[in-house]
């Protein structure tokens, strides 16, 4: 059975969870972003939250990336676990 | 430190040796194999125009005479960094660059889809590629292997392992090949297509229909009307027909896509093996290292550590050196005796100011030696996404902490750093805060201070506490600086924050050794260069107009000593007197040369040829009272610490920012907090006896 997926806000990442990016506000400051790895439809895992909140580093594509929760507005994804 | 000037940048292009450029990732182990194939026969000069380093080597090949030149790691040919648009501009033979002959990619196994991504716009370039495969081993740890056979028949072109820089000879051969029978990869446009065919073949499967490859791709090219009457399928043909006119466009966020699914595509076919522990050794560290508390308290720790062995493990290297040259300079002297003024140039002013710098050299190699170290591990990363959000509110970012460490050991170097910040806004704010950071020539002050009046009285704590505390004050001056900056002066929009953590690593004592020896050349350039004019200079102005005085007359009439004086009330309220305005006047062109202008005015007055801190110690005011107070040392250090002596970095800024703007502001406003900090000290620190 396929569980629900569920819509979140991207600041509401916890540590451990595993989502999918679904789509994005296309801007020209989120294409670096697409070109790491991160494009509609991949999967990632939260690995860490750094001291203070933010950033997040993300297992993405096999590698370990650090993005800004603050710098995710327009970014829509769910949580698969 | 000044670079190379770009004089050189119209190498003659006609007649050039073949050109082979190592391209891919950062971090995927690029450096590594370039120097395993060139050790220490590479060149550091610069790309034209712009300053990003350009790190080459000319080898012999089959005795052929070829050249190797590492280019910047990049993510892709759509560069949003200095250094990844000097990458694309080497890769693409842009005007002012040759075109490359051969290229070598270097693709890391174990992050093989994003090697991939970039290794398909690479293939568009058409230029000839050698695939180095790094990182099997690490790739083998997680379980897997990757087939080469297979990967060679899907890129078309050939693959060699490469890990850690092995298999250097076979590389080698594969791109004497490479230029005897080039051969470009069969992807791009083309594979695009192969994939689409992939996906509608799957996708016809699961409906039920069973099609072979030819006939999708016959059906692909010349649309016929068999799938009328199931618009689902027609409308995936039409998508897919869409995908593959528009292959070979770069940063359409579509095609982003595709490249990916094309990258995963390759991967599923090459990769062999199932995924062993989820836990790998990096996790495991990295549940320490980025830890909340932990890893805060670890990175404080390991900063601490950093300073304190450069503050005890240079200090005999440093003696010897010193003690190198004053033996030379003893025994050059008396067969000058009968010219005073070359003797007394020959010792007083060339041997004495290259000698102080030389000084310098173990500290510098230390201090390299850990960022190398940092960097080769990929604990700089770690720090940087630790730090980011205490640099990020003041408009800087975890970046950001890479430069500003490197400026530590000296400005220039950090400010060439800030080139891989992606955002011009962050960029800009970086360098022109980077000079505030403790740079290694400001050392010897507080080396000189501290020991004299800190650690007589306190104890070796609290001087190494003091000389921690030093390396705070720049760090500590910077954010409100940089936070008023970003607000008020900077326009221009900020990239996102991205930043990538490599996995753990022993870093390759090679890789290692040779970023310290290339730091340490560009250094001892300089102290052959600048510093000996700078030296000669200041003796002049020190010697002069009264040379055949005796010493102490010679110098407390001398033009520079005029000058100290009439400047002396200015600095009165920090509680210097016309000696230290002196030695401060002449460090403003570069502040290695505070100590031996310190040595030359304190030492002479003291005819014995005591130690300078003793001199400095016995100095007082006419009236009797002692010069220089614990709170007047503070003062001392911590205008140097805040003021722009430096005219090496003042010219980087110059240089990387285009403009004569930005090291005029940044000249005025240290000069400015400098004076107005140590005339603060002065008061804060009064009732330290």
């Amino acid at each position: 059975m396929v569980a629900q997926a569920v819509m979140i806000p991207f600041d509401e990442l916890k540590v451990g969870m595993h989502a999918k990016v679904v789509q994005f506000d296309r801007t020209n400051a989120l294409t670096r972003l697409m070109e790491m790895g991160f494009t509609p439809g991949a999967e990632f895992t939260v690995l860490k939250v750094a001291p203070f909140g933010d950033p997040i580093e993300i297992d993405l594509r096999g590698y370990r990336l650090c993005i800004r929760k603050a710098e995710m507005e327009g970014v829509e994804i769910e949580i698969i676990r | 430190m000044r670079s190379k000037s770009s004089a050189n940048a119209a190498e003659s292009a006609a007649n050039r040796h073949p050109l082979i450029v190592f391209a891919g990732n950062p971090n995927a182990g690029k450096t590594t194999l370039f120097n395993a194939l060139t050790g220490s026969s590479q060149k550091v000069g610069n790309y034209p125009g712009v300053t990003v380093e350009r790190v080459s080597s000319e080898i012999k090949l089959n005795g052929q005479t070829v050249e190797f030149l590492d280019v910047p790691g990049l993510y892709s040919l759509d560069p949003v960094s200095e250094d990844e648009r000097v990458a694309v501009g080497a890769i693409q033979g842009a005007p002012g660059f040759p075109r490359p002959d051969v290229m070598v990619v270097v693709i890391d196994a174990s992050n093989f889809e994003r090697n991939l991504y970039l290794f398909s716009m690479l293939a568009e370039t058409q230029i000839p590629i050698v695939v180095a495969l790094s990182m099997e081993d690490r790739y083998a740890e997680q379980g897997f292997t990757i087939d080469h056979d297979q990967l060679q028949a899907l890129l078309g072109v050939e693959v060699i392992s490469a890990a850690g820089g092995k298999n250097a000879e076979e590389l080698k051969q594969a791109i004497w090949r490479c230029l005897q029978n080039p051969r470009s990869a069969r992807i791009g446009p083309e594979s695009t297509r192969e994939t689409e065919i992939t996906i509608l073949q799957e996708r016809l499967a699961r409906q039920g229909a069973d099609l072979t490859r030819k006939m999708i791709s016959e059906e692909l090219t010349n649309p016929t009307n068999r799938f009328d009457d199931a618009p689902e399928i027609a409308e995936a043909f039409a998508r897919a027909r869409e995908k593959i006119s528009q292959a070979g466009k770069y940063s359409d966020p579509a095609n982003i896509s595709d490249r990916y699914k094309w990258s995963v595509t390759v991967e599923k076919q090459v990769t062999r093996g199932q995924p062993t522990s989820n836990l790998t050794l990096t996790d495991r560290i990295d549940r320490i290292l980025i830890h909340r508390v932990f890893g805060l308290a670890i990175f404080i720790g390991l900063m601490y550590l950093v300073f304190f062995s450069i503050y005890t493990l240079a200090r005999p290297v440093m003696d010897a050196i010193q003690g190198s040259f004053d033996w030379a300079g003893a025994r050059i002297s008396p067969s000058l005796a009968g010219v005073p003024i070359i003797q007394s140039l020959l010792v007083d002013g060339l041997l004495q100011g290259v000698g102080s710098v030389m000084v310098f050299l173990p500290q510098i190699l230390i201090l390299f030696f850990f960022i190398a170290m940092l960097e080769g591990t990929g604990y700089l990363s770690r720090a940087a996404f630790l730090m980011d959000r205490l640099l990020g509110w003041c408009g800087l970012n975890g970046r950001a902490f890479i430069p500003l460490l490197s400026s530590f050991a000296c400005a220039v170097p950090g400010i060439l750093a800030a080139r891989v910040l992606p955002d011009q806004r962050s960029r800009l704010a970086t360098i022109l805060v980077a000079p505030l950071m403790s740079c290694s020539a400001r050392l010897p002050v507080y080396l000189l201070l501290i020991g004299a009046f800190i650690e007589p009285s306190f104890g070796p704590y609290w001087a190494g506490l003091a000389l921690f505390a030093m390396h705070l004050v720049g760090l500590a001056a910077a954010v409100p600086i940089v936070w008023f900056i970003n607000k008020k002066m900077l326009k221009g929009n900020r990239l996102p924050f991205i930043l990538e953590l490599p996995p753990y690593e022993w870093p390759r004592w090679r890789d290692v050794w040779l970023a310290m020896y290339f730091r340490a050349r560009v250094f001892v350039k300089t102290a052959g260069t600048i510093i000996v004019v700078m030296s000669v200079i200041i003796w002049g102005l020190t010697s002069f107009p009264n040379f055949n005085s005796p010493k102490q007359e010679r110098l407390s009439g001398s033009y520079l000593a005029s000058f100290g004086r009439a400047l002396e009330p200015a600095f009165r309220p920090a509680g210097f007197d016309w000696r230290i305005t002196t030695a401060i006047l002449s460090a403003f062109p570069a502040r290695e040369t505070v100590v031996p202008s310190l040595g030359i005015i304190f030492r002479s007055e003291s005819e014995d040829r005591a130690q300078l801190s003793e001199s400095i110690k016995r100095a007082t005011w006419p009236d009797g009272r002692k010069l220089i107070s614990p709170a007047t040392a503070i003062a001392i250090m911590v205008f140097f610490a805040l003021c722009c002596q430096c005219m090496s970095t003042l010219a980087a800024i110059k240089r990387e920012t285009n403009s004569l703007r930005w090291p005029l502001f940044v000249f005025t406003y240290m000069t400015v907090l400098a004076y107005i900090s140590a005339v603060a000290c002065q008061w804060a620190f009064g009732w330290i006896r």
